[in-house]
């Protein structure tokens, strides 16, 4: 669905970004998903003359960006903040050896943890790395800036991270149409001085960097994008990103330095805009990123002592900072049964972490993905999740930690996309070193929870085509791992029983858990199965109810309730599933010891 | 006709919110407004609480609809349309679909899902219009119209005609499914004063 005439189109944040790097004429493009930055490598596929992939971690795809760019390409490598993590090793070397093509960054910060387990704010990397950063308030300004990006790219000679928060990713906004720009024709040029990173030339760069980022602040005085807004009054406000937009909401009369290069500062631009106001307040979110440097510079400013350095700002936020007494009653929130998301009805995931939630005695070391959430009740079957691969080598370490009081206690779950992003290090670690932790992949067959985009193993490229899909088998037993097991989770006793033996085996074992995700295309059109509830069976057990399936519910009853239904006195309840939601995959019915449970075959 | 309002979409994740935004949105890009909307996507998408928020006026900066300054709440389940009171002011219309989606600590028999819920706005002053749109989406023949019909429902408040809308639909949704959309938006339309 979109809205168009002659020059204006309705996009999100994302959609503005791929189209505005295809009109800055950007060739090569490799990222990770990750939200909330997905869709921009998933829309940039769709455009004409541009190379796009999916990258199995974040350095890798920087890495594919900054040889393209090495080969005089406009180059794209895409993220979302904590993927910048990943990719730091190559960012900071990048800003010695600059650029041949523009190479950008694009770099999708989360404030508020929409769906990340951090909220780092990725402009202290600009500060960290020394590169330029760019920072967008929506989505039209995102498109153009992306176009400028480029041009201070090859300008400047320097990769350059442009930073949007979820506000703009996902913001849907009206922006300008433009046209592709023609860039030069990648080629071949030696320029070892210039790209070969050992100590004798990185000391010569070393000096070049420090050269160009004051090209960069004498730039940034003149940058169009940076500006100021006049307004009256004495209190003024120095602002970028999202929280410009919150500022010209709560105080549309107040004068504004608005940032759209976020580092360097111009310095000279800042005091004179300081120079004009009686009261000078920064409004930005998460760190006090811009007023630690004008602090260092000497401007005297307020910023975090009235702005939360937590969460995501909005006007309400930063007018009741400011002027609270401007600020009118609300009704409060009143207490209701919260709606946390959930897995699938039919997810395979949920038959693994049943089998775990009835090992109270193993300790689960979780991992990134819809699979995380196997850490909520009921089932409560995860005990530990940091980042990206992490399950595994943590629970190397616990078990290095406990020795033998850890036996048969230890094992890591990540989902097939993960596992290929960074865990495979982590698996030959423990072959290495020896464990007897286990592994358990689950291998949906996609990238789930960032929307269903194609990995290695999934047998099919960014652009649908067929691609060669990993043989997770095969690579776990050139690791070195000995005992490797195929489980369908769907089968939930069978999965149990695999589950036992391999986490009490005393050597490194892998598990793969393999069931495509319910909400691929392919399974969505499948003709599947419906369980439905035989009632008169039911004893209230609720050991279906413990799956923590969408699609199962659980009345409770009163003793003559029960009595009236023909059940015993002391039956508590009953579980009924709503067919509507049921998705056919029969773990309930692998449970139920009943009889409570039946299958009617898809029609 | 308004110069500017906001207009909040909750309800549970697969419910078709994004989809009533979108007509929304466009009805009013239509009727010569700026418009932003904001969305989430990601892990709150997995059966959890969803939330867009849509701003229009001559021009919007922010995204985000402010505490106390939703004008239009169109909920699509019961509950989801009480969370959201922090948002509402007393001049609030809020169009809610009579469904009921049981959170998981009620479905696992944890919490009980509360009885009148909706007193709760009433109470307040705000105006509750309560809408079967399940039926409503019977009436025509297609169940997934559901959202359309809140849609519908919800065009009532708004100074935009109704042609609006129902060009949007012939602009945006695809040629079999117009008419029963249209349809629906049509009896979505009425069911408010039925």
């Amino acid at each position: 669905m979109a809205f168009e005439n002659e020059t204006k189109l309705w996009l999100s944040g994302n959609e503005a970004i791929a189209l505005g790097a295809w009109e800055a004429g950007v060739r090569v493009a490799s990222g990770y998903p990750g939200t909330p930055s997905t869709e921009i490598m998933g829309n940039l596929s769709r455009c004409e003359g541009v190379y796009t992939e999916w990258a199995p971690n974040e350095k890798v795809g920087l890495e594919v960006a900054i040889g393209a760019s090495f080969a005089g390409a406009r180059a794209l490598a895409t993220m979302k903040h904590v993927g910048l993590n990943v990719a730091a090793d190559p960012l900071f070397t990048a800003a010695y050896t600059g650029v041949r093509g523009g190479l950008v960054i694009l770099n999708a910060d989360d404030p508020q943890m929409h769906s990340s387990q951090n909220e780092q704010d990725n402009r202290n990397y600009a500060f960290a790395a020394k590169l330029p950063l760019l920072e967008p308030s929506d989505p039209a300004e995102a498109k153009q800036m992306i176009v400028r990006a480029y041009e201070l790219s090859e300008q400047l000679d320097t990769p350059v991270i442009m930073r949007i928060t979820t506000r703009i990713a996902h913001v849907r906004g009206v922006v300008e149409k433009g046209t592709r720009s023609a860039t030069p024709e990648p080629s071949i040029e030696k320029a070892p001085a210039k790209l070969v990173m050992l100590p004798g030339n990185a000391r010569v760069r070393r000096v070049a960097v420090e050269k160009r980022m004051q090209a960069a602040r004498d730039l940034a005085e003149t940058l169009p994008e940076n500006r100021i807004e006049p307004g009256t009054g004495r209190r003024g406000f120095i602002t970028s990103g999202v929280p410009y937009n919150y500022v010209k909401e709560a105080f549309p009369d107040a004068p504004v330095l608005k940032l759209g290069m976020v580092w360097p500062l111009p310095e000279k631009m800042i005091r004179a805009f300081a120079a004009t106001v009686d009261e000078l307040i920064v409004v930005e979110e998460l760190d006090p990123f811009i007023e630690t440097h004008l602090k260092a510079m000497g401007i005297a400013c307020r910023g975090k002592d009235l702005i939360p350095n937590q969460g995501e700002l909005n006007s309400f936020i930063v007018r009741k900072a400011i002027a609270p007494e401007t600020v009118g009653e609300i009704f409060a929130p009143l207490e209701l049964p919260m709606r946390p998301p959930n897995m699938c009805a039919g997810c395979p995931h949920r038959g693994l972490f049943y089998g775990l939630s009835r090992m109270k005695d193993v300790f689960v070391s979780g991992d990134i993905g819809c699979y995380t959430l196997g850490f909520l009740p009921p089932l409560s079957a995860m005990d530990a999740c940091v980042c990206m691969g992490a399950s595994i080598s943590m629970a190397h370490g616990m078990a290095k930690a406990l020795g033998k009081q850890g036996e048969g206690r230890i094992v890591a779950v990540l989902g097939d996309s993960t596992f290929m992003h960074s865990g495979i290090t982590g698996l030959l670690n423990m072959v290495y070193n020896g464990t007897y932790a286990s592994v358990i992949i689950l291998d949906n067959r996609t990238t789930a929870m960032t929307g269903h985009q194609d990995n290695p193993a999934s047998g099919r490229s960014i652009l649908g085509e067929a691609a060669p899909a990993l043989d997770l088998e095969a690579l776990c037993r050139t690791l070195g791992v000995k005992r490797v097991t195929v489980v369908n989770p769907h089968d939930v006793e069978a999965t149990r029983k695999v589950l036992k033996e391999e986490i009490e085996t005393p050597e490194p074992s892998v598990i793969i858990s393999r069931a495509p995700c319910v909400l691929l295309p392919e399974e969505v059109k499948r003709k599947k199965p419906v369980y439905c509830t035989n009632l008169d069976n039911c004893t209230g057990c609720s050991l279906c109810v413990q799956m923590g399936c969408p699609a199962i519910s659980w009345t409770p009853l009163t003793p003559e309730e029960a009595v009236a239904r023909g059940y015993r006195e002391k039956q508590k309840g009953f579980a009924r599933i709503a067919e509507v939601q049921c998705n056919g995959c029969g773990q309930c019915a692998c449970v139920c010891k009943f009889d409570a449970i039946t299958k009617k075959e898809a029609k | 006709m308004k110069q500017s309002g906001n207009i909040l979409f909750s309800g549970v994740g697969g419910q078709g919110i994004l989809l009533a935004s979108e007509l929304t949105a466009h009805a009013q890009l239509a009727a010569g407004f700026d418009v932003k909307k904001s969305e989430v996507h990601g892990m709150a998408q997995r059966g959890g609480s969803v939330e867009a928020h849509l701003r229009y006026g001559e021009k919007v900066y922010s995204p985000l609809i402010e505490l106390g300054a939703a004008d239009i709440l169109v909920a699509f389940e019961i509950l989801e349309a009480v969370r959201y009171l922090p948002y509402l002011h007393r001049d609030s219309a809020v169009v809610v679909n009579t469904q009921k989606i049981l959170p998981p600590a009620v479905a696992l028999g944890r919490a009980t899902y509360p009885e009148n819920i909706l007193d709760e706005l009433t109470a307040r002053h705000i105006k509750v219009v309560a809408i079967d749109a399940f039926a409503v989406a019977e009436s025509v023949g297609e169940l997934r119209t559901a959202n359309v019909a809140m849609v519908g429902a919800m065009s009532n408040f708004l100074a935009v005609e109704p042609e609006v809308f129902l060009q949007v639909i012939d602009d945006t949704v695809k040629e079999r499914f117009r008419e029963v959309n249209k349809k629906a938006f049509a009896a979505g339309r009425a069911a408010v004063y039925a």
